[in-house]
């Protein structure tokens, strides 16, 4: 099976030896692979793995120098033996030497070798690197593109240190040859992904862009991945690419099939240079110039009208690379979504491809339908489709398929359409697959919640939901439900009934149980009055399901039956003798036990009036958001939030319960009530009496969460102005640990949580905020990689930048639960203004001079104040260096000063500092002076400097 | 952008597996595990795209060969679905009629292909013409 051609193209030549014949290359190597495929059994390949093993060790062991053809097949044999999955601890050295060899052959097994097992022994990388650089300045261009390709695969921040600087000068170097040019643009992306802090912008960056410009597609093909990321992250600075990258386009888009030769795939012109481009527009707002604009549209325009031409070749190749432009067209038409005519184009368009016959096609079609939903100028057209997309829901064999139709049957709904689409998606949810139960139901549950104009339709629906899939309603589908019931009193009476009729299945779901024992306890007395459904009858009916639940739903189960006793006294004598069984008083459960007990006492001793008081109705709770569609979004990810959903809670928010029609004219209007991130507490405030606590608890576990209420914010301790590394907090439960290392205006911070419990914390979730002003000094302060769980210990990344000047310290928040409670703190991180110090070595009299130049009174800040720590000259020596400013000898004329100078890097400009420090010892006192050449400085830091000392 | 090629067998057998993100080795074979239990099961009449925990796979079946490609869920697939089949057809150039063997046999030669075409997980090069021109100009130097 293994000779199988894999595809057929020159069919008429004969079968194939295997290549071992074929004797190019590296026979012994061929031999030793033919060995191994003959093994018969596991052992017997392990055997003959070691003894090539024992005869390689031998021969870099042997006093024979081997010639670098052996050298060569030996670390050959040895990366096969580990791509087999065996470890390989030697060899490592002969492969380093194989990189100063002169041979391409030679060179490209060491290279790999190293790129396959990258080691991170700090020897080796060394030689590795010396040998690159070597390379690198070979003016070879075959070995210049192995060692850019050896850097690119092992990315390490050593390879980034060594190299970062280089490689932008090869990228732009006038006598650069193409290859090495696209190799170094795309090994420069690797190492800003790796270590942005190291590749620094420069005189580089403007020349970078105009390679959009270069006539070999290649270059431009590899170079414009590169800018894409950069421009990402600086977009200012790189925007001159957006008039260059419509330039490109139009001259793709617009030529015959067979104008770029070499770059013309099936008769497609340089399809993946086109969806390249395509992407690096999607990072920026339509072109402002009129003529880029028009020309774009013009680009736009053409793709969607090549989409209908007749194809130029029946192969799928053709389509597929033809649909790739389009697809990626319509990903821009829809990042703009300023553009009615091509969104409704584009809705068409994906309309016929709803129904081709590649499965590909259909399913791209409906995903890419699934964001035009959220457009108000295509939502209308995208309606269009239900009937074809509730097929597929029903007959597509593929279940990520018929996923994708319930996503864009949950994205196209609205008023109009809600009563059908849910009901669709309730019969799907029978034969769904399991995989996406859980989301179809809080889909359904989301659905039926937004678009209830009716509420008896809404209870039906989720009291369905719970029948058709129990298993998958969480607790936040059936608290909503109860929710709603209680702030519509319209509906009560006939939830009641409902829940009563589907309590009467033999086998119902525990969910029901749940929903049912609490709104009978609510308003069971809404249908008491038909004997059917007698308060006897009720609490019978309950109380048959009792035995078969879980605890908590038991816990629950009592609470409604201390409210029947309230509601209806006649029930009174049954329910304490319930209560008073031993299975209840003396039941092992903890809080079984003492519901019974408090329940029974309560209702042996209180009087009328006092109970009608403790169980009296629940009172409203306050509107807002559904915390289903929060779970929605938590489920999906932060990262993965469909625009759907974002532009649907921007354009619903305003009516989760109940509200006027949506027109389009409300489209823009952002609801207060809609929390975009769905991460509000989602604790009831004072919605509970104290006394009616139990049964609120039961339907709000979370009620508990009082530390969610009050979260104080932690102040930076101070001593981190001067110091990186450190415990920046602990309590009992909790220590965080940061490391940090700054270069130039970037900074990269290690955050270290260590669980100091035995106990897991649950949903472990940390953001960082730029408050207020802050936002637009400090840039990209992300979190690098979701956390990882490393023992007790997880660790984070963050990236910083420093734009300009800043005063304010960015906050870190943590969430996360210990023992049910959350816990929510927030602190300060210790960035501040000081960090981007380069220290600046000089001499007394520059000093001086500069200190004299820097005289504008608004330029100086000085304080004078007492001493608070040690003035031990040593201790003061340690945070002034701490600081970043280099400390400078020889220069006050009073040997007890000290003088510092430096210059703080932002991304727009550089802040020259200077600064003086004059204690006097006797009195205990300091006197703290700035002169920088922006005053915000001189006072900012002035302010955290007085508290160091 | 391309997190990690894959090339596997029917019965699970890695022919190549390329690497644009840091995984450990453990890691990395439970990798090549899951998604050869996600591609496997699929046929004819199914996507060539997988989700793939926060990612997706876009693959195609070549006999009795898988190419698999992890990419960022918005990605373009069918730019990578070609993707795939160019690698394809250049590899059937230069080896001239590839099958399976081939790969095992030219291991080494592999990896040299996929970083003539990809790069730090980015397309570097689409043109088949000079892909080949390069590949032959690299076997003729000693």
């Amino acid at each position: 099976l293994s000779c199988c051609w894999l595809i057929h193209r020159h069919s008429d030549k004969p079968a194939k030896m295997p290549a071992v014949s074929k004797g190019d290359g590296m026979r012994g190597l061929a031999v030793f692979i033919s060995d191994i495929r003959n093994c018969k059994s596991k052992e017997a390949e392990i055997k003959r793995i070691n003894k090539e093993l024992a005869n390689i060790r031998s021969k870099f062991k042997g006093d024979k120098a081997l010639d670098g053809y052996s050298k060569k097949k030996y670390v050959c044999k040895l990366l096969f033996i580990f791509l087999l999955g065996h470890d390989i601890d030697f060899g490592h050295m002969e492969a380093v030497n194989l990189l100063s060899s002169n041979k391409y052959t030679e060179k490209q097994i060491g290279y790999l070798f190293i790129s396959v097992l990258v080691n991170s022994n700090s020897e080796l990388i060394r030689l590795i690197n010396n040998a690159i650089k070597n390379d690198l300045s070979s003016r070879n261009p075959t070995f210049m593109c192995l060692a850019l390709h050896c850097i690119a695969n092992v990315g390490s921040r050593e390879m980034a240190e060594a190299f970062a600087s280089e490689i932008p000068r090869i990228l732009v170097a006038g006598d650069t040859m193409d290859s090495v040019k696209q190799s170094a643009a795309l090994c420069l992306l690797r190492l800003y992904k790796t270590s942005p802090d190291l590749v620094l912008m420069g005189e580089w960056t403007s020349r970078v862009v105009h390679l959009l410009n270069d006539q070999h597609m290649g270059v431009v093909t590899a170079a414009i991945s590169l800018i894409t990321c950069l421009s990402q992250k600086n977009p200012d600075e790189f925007k001159t690419c957006v008039s260059l990258a419509v330039s490109r386009l139009s001259r793709i888009v617009s030529s015959a099939s067979t104008d770029l030769q070499d770059y013309t795939y099936y008769f497609v012109p340089a399809p993946w240079l086109s969806c390249k481009l395509l992407r690096l527009l999607q990072c920026y707002p339509p072109p402002e110039d009129g003529a880029v604009k028009g020309r774009l549209v013009e680009c736009l325009e053409t793709i969607l009208n090549k989409a209908q031409e007749p194809p130029k070749s029946k192969k799928v190749q053709h389509s597929n690379a033809k649909n790739a432009i389009l697809f990626e067209a319509i990903s821009l038409i829809i990042h703009y979504d300023s553009e009615p005519n091509l969104l409704v184009r584009a809705c068409n368009q994906l309309g016929q491809f709803l129904q081709h016959r590649e499965t590909n096609l259909r399913y791209l079609a409906l995903e890419s339908m699934c964001t035009l939903a959220s457009s108000e100028f295509s939502h209308e057209a995208v309606k269009t489709h239900i009937e074809t997309v509730i097929n597929a829901l029903k007959t597509e064999r593929d279940v990520s398929v018929r996923q994708r139709a319930a996503d864009l049957l949950y994205a196209m709904c609205d008023r109009s359409n809600a009563k059908q689409i849910v009901a669709e998606m309730l019969s799907y949810l029978e034969t769904a697959d399991y995989s996406i139960r859980e989301e179809m139901v809080l889909k359904v549950a989301i659905l039926a919640e937004k678009y209830a104009v009716d509420y008896s339709w809404y209870v039906d629906t989720i009291l369905n939901l719970i029948r058709i899939a129990g298993d998958y309603v969480s607790e936040e589908v059936w608290y909503r439900v109860i929710q709603i019931v209680i702030n519509r009193d319209d509906v009560q009476g006939y939830a009641a009934k409902t829940v009563f009729e589907a309590l009467q299945a033999p086998a119902c779901h525990e969910n029901m149980v749940k929903v049912g024992g609490y709104i009978l306890g609510e308003f069971g007395n809404l249908i008491a009055g038909d004997p059917r459904s007698s308060p006897l009858v009720q609490f019978n009916l309950l109380h048959s399901k009792f035995h078969l639940c879980s605890v908590p739903t038991r816990a629950l189960l009592l609470s409604a039956y201390i409210k029947f006793i309230n509601l209806f006294p006649e029930t009174k004598a049954t329910i304490q003798e319930v209560l008073r069984c031993d299975s209840q008083i003396r039941n092992s459960d903890v809080e079984l036990q003492q519901r019974a007990v408090e329940y029974l006492k309560l209702s042996s001793i209180a009087s009328t009036d006092v109970l009608a008081t403790v169980l009296e109705e629940m009172p409203p709770f306050p509107e807002r958001e559904s915390s289903i569609l929060a779970k929605l979004k938590k489920k999906k990810g932060p990262g993965a939030v469909s625009v759907t959903e974002l532009e649907d809670s921007k354009r619903e928010g305003g009516e989760l319960n109940g509200g006027g029609d949506r027109g389009p004219d409300t489209a823009s209007t952002p609801s207060p009530s809609a929390d975009l991130l769905g991460i509000r507490s989602a604790a009831p405030v004072g919605a509970a009496p104290a006394s009616a606590g139990s049964l609120l608890v039961d339907v709000f576990s979370e009620a508990g969460d009082i530390s969610s209420l009050t979260n104080p914010l932690i102040p930076l301790p101070c001593r981190f102005v001067c110091k990186n590394n450190g415990v920046l907090f602990e309590n009992q439960l909790l220590q965080i640990g940061i490391k940090s290392e700054y270069r130039q205006n970037l900074g990269r911070m290690y955050l270290f949580y260590g669980n100091k419990t035995s106990v897991q914390f649950a949903s472990f979730t940390t953001t960082v905020s730029c408050p207020g002003e802050l936002q637009s000094h400090i840039l990209s302060m992300h979190l690098l990689e979701p956390l990882v769980e490393g023992g007790a210990q997880i660790q984070q990344v963050l990236n910083i930048e420093c734009l300009t000047d800043f005063s304010d310290a960015p906050l870190l928040n943590i969430k996360f639960r210990y023992g049910g409670a959350l816990q929510n703190l927030t602190l300060k991180l210790p960035v501040t203004i000081n960090k981007f110090f380069q220290p600046t070595e000089m001499t007394s009299s520059d000093f001086f001079q500069r200190w004299k130049q820097l005289s504008q009174p608004q330029q100086e800040a000085q304080k004078i104040f007492k001493a608070n720590h040690s003035m031990d000259t040593e201790v003061l020596k340690a945070k002034l260096l701490g600081l970043g400013t280099a400390l400078l000898d020889n220069v006050d004329p009073n040997p007890e000063n000290y003088v510092c100078a430096g210059v703080i890097q932002t991304k727009g400009q550089q802040v020259g500092c200077l600064l003086r420090l004059e204690p006097n010892a006797q009195a205990q006192m300091y006197r703290l002076t700035l002169r920088c050449s922006k005053d915000s400085v001189s006072r900012r830091l002035c302010e955290l400097l007085a508290e160091q000392f | 952008c391309i997190r990690f090629i894959l090339i596997q067998n029917r019965a699970g057998k890695t022919r190549l597996a390329k690497w644009y993100m840091q995984f450990d080795d453990d890691e990395k074979q439970k990798l090549i595990e899951e998604v050869h239990a996600v591609v496997t099961v699929r046929d004819a009449k199914h996507t060539n795209f997988v989700e793939f925990r926060n990612f997706k796979i876009i693959y195609r079946r070549y006999a009795g060969l898988y190419f698999c490609i992890c990419v960022d869920v918005t990605d373009n697939n069918l730019a990578y679905l070609e993707g795939i089949h160019n690698f394809v057809e250049v590899l059937n150039e230069y080896f001239h009629n590839v099958c399976e063997l081939d790969l095992v046999f030219n291991f080494y030669k592999v990896y040299t292909v996929v970083d003539e075409m990809f790069l730090a997980g980015e397309i570097r090069e689409t043109s088949q013409t000079k892909v080949l021109k390069q590949l032959l100009m690299l076997q003729s130097l000693e």
